[in-house]
């Protein structure tokens, strides 16, 4: 049954292309994919380690920014694909050094991941002999791995789709883990897992610099998109948005950063073209999330889900299985 | 006793919050497989004491020695690999979890499969075969599928223990395990207890006097961070300042 759903849900999306009518659409898909592949790498800190971060549109742009550059600097795809990474990764290692400072949660960690990602955004925004500044950089084309253009929106689509599906799985394999169970053992009595014997810190350190793998993979994915980058990628508002994407979906599950993701985006892109206020809407959603479903909406989907079917199934035929209602 | 070796040993250990001397030139020594139960009121600093042991605290003074090894410097993370183990007088579980759960990430603490990203924690038959084994010690592998948020208080100290036990612990040390239980609960982890086996030395921290005392052999009592009385069993209970800090006569 399970497979199944995952088969199908799988198929529809591969075949996106073929029913979506347009590239409009086929571009709206595009970006879901990759904003989903953001959240998911945020989610290893805000949903399974517990430390929210402001801060990852930062590292977005840093794997953004570097490639852009040295395509520009007459440099191949793998070496700027590569290169971009190991400084996204680089980078991430700072920050987790600077963040997990001290208590290592909190507060305190929000505010460090706030202010990074301003000092980053800063850099894109002023100086200009490396990002151009406000005017941002422009690439010249997309890649073509394996010898197929991605060029065409389709194409582009169906390459975003198998990072996509790569980010996923690892992050189904992470949670089923035992670093996974290690991590979020950190997040619910950190205390008590040093005293187990487990290296809290090193957890966290390693859990923040795979989120930040990810971030880095959505950046280059946003930039061979757009074909653009500029330092609206890397500001505050990129990296909030990106936050509530996990926390509306659901921080702490496997669907709920995509879920999240597929919200946004859509509201941005299509609501936008029908509402004016688009932004006010937005925010009307987020409150009616945060009011109705506080764990966001997938579990809390899956929550009402269950009271439903449990409603509809007779009192005595509950009591006759045996079976406890409700859990 | 004098055959055996010192366990735990504590030397002019000292810690103050602020002003305040919690733990005061502390001197404790534990012989391998003793029962020790250290008694005292409220804020005597007992638990101060097992922190400062665990290295959950740093002290400001003293040495902490494991099995002949200064590991006063040594991160609260390697005490537990090199065999402490502690339960907590304020319960600290991992409440969305199954006791199973629970009980597997306390063995994975001493194991390095915990740094492992890619294999699936559900098919550690050996681990979870340990867990459920762990569980069983204390009565609970009925209960092993169940989030621990919904067992009772009483089964959630035995959880606590058998965390404990998993680790496969030289020395363990108890904080209050019979705090907020009732007497049958009472009864059932006293015999839990009494079955662990010699070579776990055992430290219990009590502040009810009465339930723990069949169980000690040496008994110390702190006092405002002071060692006040240390001795066997009758001639703590006998002793003057017992009575007169203690039992408030």
């Amino acid at each position: 049954m399970r497979r199944l759903a995952l088969a199908a849900a799988l198929l529809i999306l591969a075949a996106l292309p073929l029913w979506a009518s347009g590239t409009f659409y086929i571009n709206i898909g595009s970006q879901i994919l990759l904003y989903a592949v953001l959240a998911l790498g945020i989610n290893i800190l805000v949903g399974y380690a517990g430390l929210v971060s402001l801060g990852h549109a930062g590292l977005l742009g840093i794997a953004a920014y570097t490639a852009a550059r040295l395509l520009n600097g007459g440099h191949g795809h793998l070496v700027a694909v590569a290169l971009a990474l190991a400084l996204t990764l680089a980078a991430a290692a700072l920050f987790a050094t600077l963040a997990l400072r001290g208590s290592g949660s909190g507060i305190g960690f929000v505010m460090i991941t706030l202010a990074i990602g301003q000092i980053v955004w800063g850099v894109a925004y002023r100086w200009i002999s490396i990002t151009n500044g406000d005017n941002g950089i422009s690439i010249g084309a997309r890649p073509s791995p394996l010898g197929l253009s991605l060029a065409s929106p389709a194409h582009f689509y169906w390459a975003t789709l198998v990072v996509f599906l790569a980010a996923l799985g690892s992050m189904a394999i992470l949670v089923a883990s035992p670093f996974g169970a290690s991590l979020r053992g950190t997040r619910d009595q950190p205390r008590r897992m040093a005293a187990l014997g487990y290296h809290v810190w090193m957890i966290r350190f390693l859990a923040f610099l795979l989120s930040g793998l990810w971030s880095g993979v959505a950046g280059l994915l946003f930039l061979y998109y757009n074909q653009f980058v500029s330092p609206q990628a890397v500001a505050l508002t990129a990296s909030a948005e990106a936050l509530l994407m996990v926390i509306s979906g659901g921080s702490g599950t496997l669907l709920g950063p995509v879920v999240g993701a597929a919200l946004v985006v859509v509201m941005k892109n299509v609501a936008s073209a029908y509402i004016e206020r688009w932004n006010f809407a937005l925010g009307a959603i987020f409150v009616a999330i945060v009011v109705f479903m506080p764990e966001g909406l997938v579990p809390g989907a899956t929550r009402l889900w269950r009271r439903a079917i449990l409603q509809g199934t007779p009192r005595a035929a509950v009591a006759a299985s045996g079976e406890r209602p409700a859990r | 006793m004098s055959g055996r070796s010192t366990a735990l040993a504590v030397e002019g250990l000292t810690k103050s919050f602020g002003g305040l001397l919690v733990t005061a030139s502390v001197d404790l020594a534990v012989e391998e497989g003793e029962r020790r139960l250290i008694i005292g009121p409220n804020g005597a600093g007992k638990t101060t004491l097992f922190n400062l042991v665990t290295g959950e605290l740093r002290p400001d003074g003293g040495t902490v020695t494991l099995f002949g090894r200064d590991i006063t410097r040594v991160p609260g993370r390697q005490r537990a690999h090199l065999g402490i183990s502690r339960t907590y007088q304020i319960i600290t579980l991992f409440p969305r979890e199954t006791l199973l759960r629970n009980v597997t990430l306390s063995l994975l603490g001493r194991s390095p499969l915990r740094w492992s990203p890619l294999a699936r924690l559900e098919r550690q038959t050996a681990l979870l075969g340990r867990a459920r084994e762990a569980l069983a010690r204390v009565g609970l592998e009925h209960l092993a599928e169940r989030p621990l948020s919904q067992t009772s208080y009483g089964e959630r100290r035995r959880v606590e223990i058998a965390m404990a036990l998993a680790q496969d612990p030289r020395i363990l040390l108890l904080d209050e395990p019979f705090a907020g239980l009732s007497i049958e609960e009472r009864r059932d982890v006293l015999h839990l207890v009494a079955r662990i086996p010699r070579d776990v030395t055992i430290v219990m921290i009590e502040h009810d006097m009465d339930v723990a005392l069949d169980f000690a052999e040496r008994i110390t009592v702190l006092h405002f961070g002071h060692v006040v009385v240390e001795g066997t069993r009758s001639e703590v209970v006998a002793h003057p300042r017992t009575r007169e800090i203690y039992l408030g006569e």
